[in-house]
């Protein structure tokens, strides 16, 4: 659904020129959701308007929706939709005028139009204040809006900006189960976000993207495990040194700590590691008070690649 | 057609949007009705000063009148779309298949729809006041303002689209217009001044529309200056027109 190679965009700045994409290379399947980590300015929004249409390309190939970016962008628009993060609708114009003129635009007649509106205003729950200016709505139901305005046309890509930076966590939970349905109905969602946990929720595919460049490709459970492991948190019933002497030296074993009254351990697959932990503890002679596993966060796989965490970049 | 198609269902919208606020009628006409009660009067004792255009005071100054609508009114449009800028909804029309010239006629629609109504108020306060209009006078006088209102809306948003912010759009506009509107011989007529000044008013494309409407205010509809200030407007705005749309066109981001 869309391929890229070396796609690059450079502003020219007041001090010289400016990379905020700096050689993009992707490739998204066909329904897939597919998402884009990164803080803010590492150029999430530069790609996702240049993919779009918005912005001219400055070197670099890519194909959105079987069509080429750079040469055909009229036929991309026809099968793309776009929720940016400013939104997409005007204060004066009701919910429904909204849609239906973005039908339309498309190419629906009045009757069509009209129809998906209606049901979009069901399915995104905006029937109450469908026929008020959007003025009066509140920031959930705007951006509930938004991608209703992206969907009007049953586009085959749905490209949203950051979908719930700004929204309660109610709103968040919604447009999280938007998302979910639109993976189901086999629409292929390209987003963009600086929370990990929706990435992590949400995504088939994440890129992490730094400065321009993507430093990390994968599932998410893939970027977890190449760069952090799992943790298990062994608490011995006496103290450590007995647990300790056991375990340290065991292949399986990245590192261990101290922390507190447990052993933290760096392992490869905590799953595996937990049944041979006891049985070697077991072995030994050593109860267990206490043992937990630790799944590692998307935070770890930026720390590793980038040298920051995530969570110090995020507003 | 699909730029009609286009332009058509921006038209509605823009339609839509000014039917529910229609107090910015109101608020443009103010400023000419205004130079209309207060200022015209002042006219009546100059009407004999050698140089000074024939037709009496009214048929005179009313003719500038309605350019100065079509030029301020013009530019204030600039605002409306700085607003809709920010509510990223040129983004979102722009990544569909909308023809881009409709975006600019669309909208350019409403704003000839709002100058013909606010034309006609000024022109009807200003018949007690002692203008004596003719038919095809009114009917040339609302084209010249038209192509003017067209031709000036089209380059207001493209300066819009340019600078994208309130707090340089606003001083480029009021620096513009001001020499345009003095230089232009709106509020007195450019036949008295002295030749330096009627010389730079001659480099100025409104001064012709002025004396345009002037002539056809005054039963002087085939005069030569007529066909200059129609072709001279005509010009404005197809140049206006495709600077506005190609700038609709280009990144804004």
């Amino acid at each position: 659904m869309i391929h890229t190679r070396g796609l690059r965009r450079t502003f020219k700045g007041r001090r010289g020129a400016v990379e905020a994409v700096a050689g993009v290379d992707l490739d998204v399947q066909g329904g897939q959701t597919f998402g884009f980590l990164g803080p803010n300015g590492a150029g999430k929004t530069t790609t996702l308007r240049m993919l779009s249409t918005l912005l001219p390309v400055t070197s670099g190939q890519a194909t959105v929706a079987g069509y080429d970016l750079r040469h055909q962008p009229a036929k991309v628009r026809e099968r793309i939709g776009y929720v940016s993060q400013e939104g997409s609708s005007y204060s004066e114009v009701t919910g429904r005028r909204e849609l239906v003129i973005q039908g339309r635009l498309y190419g629906m007649n009045r009757t069509a139009a009209d129809k998906r509106a209606a049901e979009l205003l069901e399915t995104l729950e905006l029937n109450d204040c469908g026929d008020r200016k959007t003025k009066t709505y509140s920031g959930g139901q705007k951006r509930r809006l938004d991608v209703g305005i992206g969907l009007m046309h049953l586009p085959d890509l749905l490209f949203l900006d950051e979908p719930t930076t700004g929204l309660d966590p109610q709103s968040r939970a919604r447009m999280w189960d938007e998302v979910r349905r639109l993976r189901e109905s086999g629409t292929t969602v390209f987003l963009t976000t600086h929370y990990l946990e929706e990435a992590d929720a949400l995504c088939d595919r994440i890129a992490i993207i730094d400065h321009g460049k993507i430093v990390a490709e994968g599932t998410p459970e893939e970027l977890k495990r190449e760069v952090a492991g799992d943790v298990v948190l062994v608490g011995p019933e006496g103290p450590l040194d007995k647990a300790r002497a056991v375990l340290k030296g065991q292949d399986f074993i990245r590192e261990l700590t101290e922390e507190d009254e447990v052993l933290r351990l760096y392992v490869d697959r905590g799953e595996i590691a937990m049944p041979q932990i006891i049985r070697l503890l077991d072995g030994a002679g050593v109860s267990l008070a206490t043992l937990s596993l630790h799944r590692p966060s998307l935070d770890d796989v930026f720390f590793r690649k980038t040298g920051r965490s995530l969570r110090e970049t995020a507003p | 057609m699909k730029l009609l198609r286009d332009t058509w269902l921006m038209f509605v919208r823009y339609f839509l949007i000014f039917i529910g606020n229609p107090a910015w009628v109101i608020i443009g006409v103010i400023q000419p009705v205004l130079y209309l009660l207060l200022f015209a009067p002042l006219l009546k004792s100059l009407v004999h000063i050698p140089g000074f255009p024939p037709g009496g005071a009214y048929n005179v100054f009313v003719p500038g009148l309605l350019i100065q609508l079509g030029l301020f009114g013009a530019s204030g449009v600039g605002f409306g779309l700085i607003d809709e800028l920010r509510s990223g909804v040129i983004a979102r029309f722009r990544v569909t298949p909308v023809s881009r010239l409709a975006l600019l006629l669309g909208r350019a629609g409403r704003d000839l729809l709002t100058l013909l109504i606010q034309s006609l108020i000024l022109l009807l306060l200003a018949i007690p006041f002692g203008l004596k209009p003719t038919f095809i006078g009114v009917v040339v006088m609302l084209g010249l303002v038209a192509l003017i209102g067209l031709g000036m809306s089209s380059l207001a948003y493209a300066a819009a689209l340019a600078l994208k912010d309130e707090n340089s759009y606003a001083p480029l506009v009021f620096t513009l217009s001001l020499p345009l509107l003095l230089l232009s011989g709106v509020l007195l007529p450019l036949q008295l001044a002295p030749q330096w000044l009627q010389d730079i008013g001659k480099a100025n494309p409104l001064s012709y529309a002025v004396t345009a409407a002037r002539d056809v205010f005054n039963g002087n509809g085939g005069s030569i200056d007529v066909w200059k200030g129609l072709a001279i407007m005509a010009a404005l705005a197809i140049v206006g027109v495709a600077i506005g749309a190609r700038r609709f066109s280009r990144a804004i981001a």
